[in-house]
């Protein structure tokens, strides 16, 4: 009888107490647009992952609002000669299992970045001949030859140092329970629904971490994803649509963070990717700058992206000091566009086949596009492709024209090298120009940033207003949404979640 | 009895075996190359998508790789989830439960509202109850779940509050945490179909209400009642049953626009983000589950005409 009178006091008594808790730290529930792949930093490759990574494994170096580089794990850097980079470590760090984060732990897993079967991160760190442990917060990494993009990829997953003890143990199945040395520690993963990080006590930053949990919930469709914001289930979202912006703003409950992204949409040409590049707009630079000036960038991202995206020509973004000022998308200009086919030659309509993958906005911009370039005399013919046959479409050559994005990297190499040089492996346009390429790789080896614009100002021109290789149409914002309670998110231009300074109110 | 459930399963192996060929070969099919999608962004290194295809045996011939599959699906082994590296086994028995409650909660509200409407139209055939029960069935049967999910979002969760907009919790965690977030969801599966059963079974007891031995019953002056439910519906019960299995069988191979409008982590959620990351080995184990899971039901339903029609048991 005590015990029937006694048990509801004693749930209640237990709510109370987890109430207690919860207003003391309270937890956090983030929406993201897809479920991440594996959560290996070695093996991992999505961009959602690397939003988990951010507040499950700390990196080296972090980057800053003026994509600056500055140290995270690691308190500084020098570098002894081009080809030598010494890295001084945080001392007292340790991992998520209690084991020390010292230079012999960043000596392994940057090998296991470089050595692991499957690794995703070898291209990245490629350069890297040697890593020496100094001394337990001194490590010392040989390149095979000057780079200026390596260091910038210590500020992404290659980055990320994890326990040694655990991924040994761990093996192939680290990513199951990754270890790190990051804000929260991993507790469960539930495929498709959750994934639950914990306030790991011990972070070497912890006095700036103010949530007890954080759980990350994939939800693909972005009514779906706001209906839950909006509902109060969770409280910050990835706005992957553009369309649901205005419904945010007059929401008081929720706030919007948008900030200029790294990534870019892009209109890859087949120049010479098989026999699909045989074609008057893949042999003839003007056909694809009439091309370029029937569009009208500003009008596109206004009807189609509520005006929020920023108009381009080039691949670096505005928030990179890479970014080639003088180099701006040319006003659209019907009469030169129809002046220029007229001087190639060619019968109008000239017919074009566009590939774009498959989503609502990506054809609605096409459609756009199909008719600004109609009145200069293209007949754009949209083949809607479902995503991953679009890269092996890409891959393969089976395309005239390819709209396509890519989410950018801090390191404006990580957005030219790969798609402009004769052998990028993205360079799925198979564009080739010898001084081109020669420019491009001057660019991995000068450090000093000035001259190393004037190099890719220099290729951009050869490349894109004289070869026409690609067509490169806006820099995406990052948007967030999220419940006014929430203070204190700054977004960077990697699009980052970084929880930091962030409080519930 | 027995020898004819023996048949059944011996019917059931080679069935399973082409259904394996047939995966395999429509995989095949599927344009796209698995190991540039799981590349992702990093596929620009050829060493990598060499080391992908090698480890996961796209590098060998078609018949190589089904043989491989198909020795450790006989040792019970489903692979591993090339995205996420979990074994898939592990991922379809996690999944199960959460399709097998949303499947048999929308059953069994489909069943609810379908059966009885379907009787009542048909022993009021012409009349306004059976008009009701029509629009209705036709309005359940177009509406787009896509369309009627949103809106149940939207009106429940964001307007009214009452209700989880979308997730999981199971029935173990918290029931009442569960059924709230299952219920707007197998509302949406359940209500399409409770047309689809309300149809047939009008069809079926208009059938079997003409029928001589419905008449002969009327004439002995037994009850409408006990002619409706002993006579007629009994034996207007087989059809229902057989699309019943189907229908069931459906709902447990994944609704795959509820559960991704209601981020429901099942079956339907799987296969598809499987196919989109050309995720094989997943594709492949969910397929071969829903297929032993068709076939039991199939059996099922026929043990169940024998429970009903007992002349099918002589037979």
């Amino acid at each position: 009888m005590t015990a029937r009178l006694l048990a509801p006091l004693a749930v209640a008594a237990a709510l109370l107490a987890g109430a207690a808790h919860a207003q003391d730290r309270p937890n956090l529930r983030i929406g993201l647009r897809e479920d991440p792949d594996i959560m290996d930093p070695t093996l991992a490759r999505s961009f959602v992952g690397r939003i988990v990574f951010a507040s499950l494994c700390d990196k080296l170096f972090d980057i800053n609002d003026k994509l600056e580089i500055v140290p995270q794990l690691a308190t500084g850097y020098r570098w002894e000669d081009p080809k030598t980079l010494l890295i001084t470590l945080r001392d007292g760090v340790t991992f998520h299992d209690g084991e020390r984060m010292d230079a012999e732990a960043v000596r392994y897993s940057l090998l296991r970045h470089l050595t692991m079967q499957g690794s995703f991160r070898r291209g990245e760190i490629t350069d890297l001949e040697t890593v020496e442990v100094v001394d337990p917060t001194t490590v010392r990494l040989r390149l095979k030859q000057p780079s200026s993009p390596f260091l910038s990829q210590l500020t992404d997953r290659s980055g990320m140092i994890v326990s040694p003890k655990a991924a040994e143990a761990a093996g192939r199945d680290f990513g199951a329970r990754p270890v790190c040395a990051g804000p929260f520690r991993f507790v469960e993963r539930i495929a498709q629904d959750r994934i639950v990080l914990e306030r790991f006590p011990a972070y070497w930053n912890a006095a700036s971490i103010h949530f007890n949990r954080v759980t990350f919930q994939p939800i693909t469709d972005s009514t779906a994803r706001l209906a839950n914001l909006q509902s109060g289930t969770l409280e910050l979202i990835e706005v992957t649509s553009p369309s649901d912006v205005p419904a945010i703003r007059r929401d008081r409950r929720l706030a919007l963070s948008t900030v200029e992204g790294l990534g870019y949409w892009n209109l890859i040409f087949n120049i010479g990717n098989g026999p699909r590049a045989a074609t008057p707009m893949g042999q003839d630079r003007r056909l694809r700058e009439a091309f370029d000036l029937a569009i009208d960038r500003e009008a596109l991202i206004g009807v189609v992206y509520e005006g929020l995206h920023t108009p381009t020509a080039q691949p670096i973004p505005p928030a990179s000091p890479m970014h080639v000022r003088e180099l701006r998308p040319a006003a659209r200009d019907v009469e030169r566009a129809k002046a220029l086919l007229r001087e190639a030659g060619v019968r109008t309509p000239v017919t074009v086949d566009l590939m774009v993958p498959n989503s609502p906005e990506t054809r609605q911009a096409a459609e756009v596009m199909q008719s600004m370039v109609g009145e200069a005399g293209f007949d754009l013919r949209i083949v809607a492709t479902e995503f991953a046959s679009s890269l092996a479409a890409g891959v393969r050559g089976d395309f005239q024209a390819y709209l396509i994005a890519w989410s950018g990297r801090p390191d404006p190499d990580g957005n030219v090298w790969t798609f402009l040089h004769s052998r990028g492996a993205q360079n799925d346009g198979k564009y080739a120009n010898p001084e081109v390429d020669a420019l491009l790789d001057q660019t991995r080896t000068e450090s000093e940033p000035d001259k190393r614009r004037a190099l890719y100002a220099e290729a951009f021109r050869i490349a894109l207003t004289t070869d026409r290789a690609r067509l490169y149409l806006w820099h995406p914002k990052v948007i967030m949404a999220y419940a006014a309670r929430l203070q204190g998110l700054a977004l960077l231009p990697d699009g980052l979640i970084r929880l930091q300074g962030v409080r519930l109110r | 009895m027995w020898g004819w459930l023996l048949r059944r399963l011996g019917q059931i192996i080679p069935t399973l075996l082409i259904l394996s060929v047939l995966i395999f070969a429509l995989q095949q099919l599927m344009p796209g190359d698995p190991a540039i999608i799981m590349a992702g962004e990093e596929r620009g290194d050829p060493q990598v998508l060499a080391e992908i295809r090698a480890e996961l045996l796209l590098d060998r011939p078609i018949w190589e790789q089904y043989g491989a599959w198909l020795w450790r699906l006989l040792h019970g082994d489903l692979g591993f989830s090339w995205r996420i590296r979990q074994p898939v086994g592990a991922l379809i028995l996690e999944k199960l439960p959460v399709t097998l409650q949303l499947g048999l909660m929308a059953f069994v509200i489909s069943v609810a509202i379908g059966v009885p409407a379907g009787i009542v139209s048909a022993t009021y055939r012409d009349r306004p109850a059976d008009w009701v029960a029509n629009g209705v069935a036709l309005a359940g049967i177009s509406t787009p779940n896509f369309w009627l999910g949103i809106m149940m979002i939207l009106f429940f969760s964001v307007q009214l509050g009452w209700l989880p907009p979308s997730g999981y919790v199971p029935l173990t965690e918290d029931w009442r945490q569960s059924l709230a977030t299952t219920i707007m969801p197998a509302f949406v599966l359940g209500g399409g179909i409770a047309g689809v059963f309300m149809r047939h079974t009008r069809a079926a007891m208009i059938g079997a209400l003409g029928q001589d031995y419905v008449r002969t019953a009327r004439a002995k002056g037994l009850p409408e009642r006990v002619v409706v439910n002993r006579h007629a519906l009994r034996n207007a019960l087989i059809p229902v049953v057989t699309l019943g299995t189907i229908e069931l069988g459906r709902l447990l191979a994944g609704a795959v626009l509820t559960e991704q409008i209601f981020s429901i982590p099942g079956f339907g959620k799987l296969i598809v983000d499987a196919v989109f990351n050309r995720d094989y080995p997943v594709v492949q184990g969910v397929v071969v589950v829903t297929a032993v899971i068709f076939v039991s039901l199939s059996l099922l339903g026929d043990l169940l005409y024998m429970a009903i029609n007992p002349r099918l048991r002589a037979a």
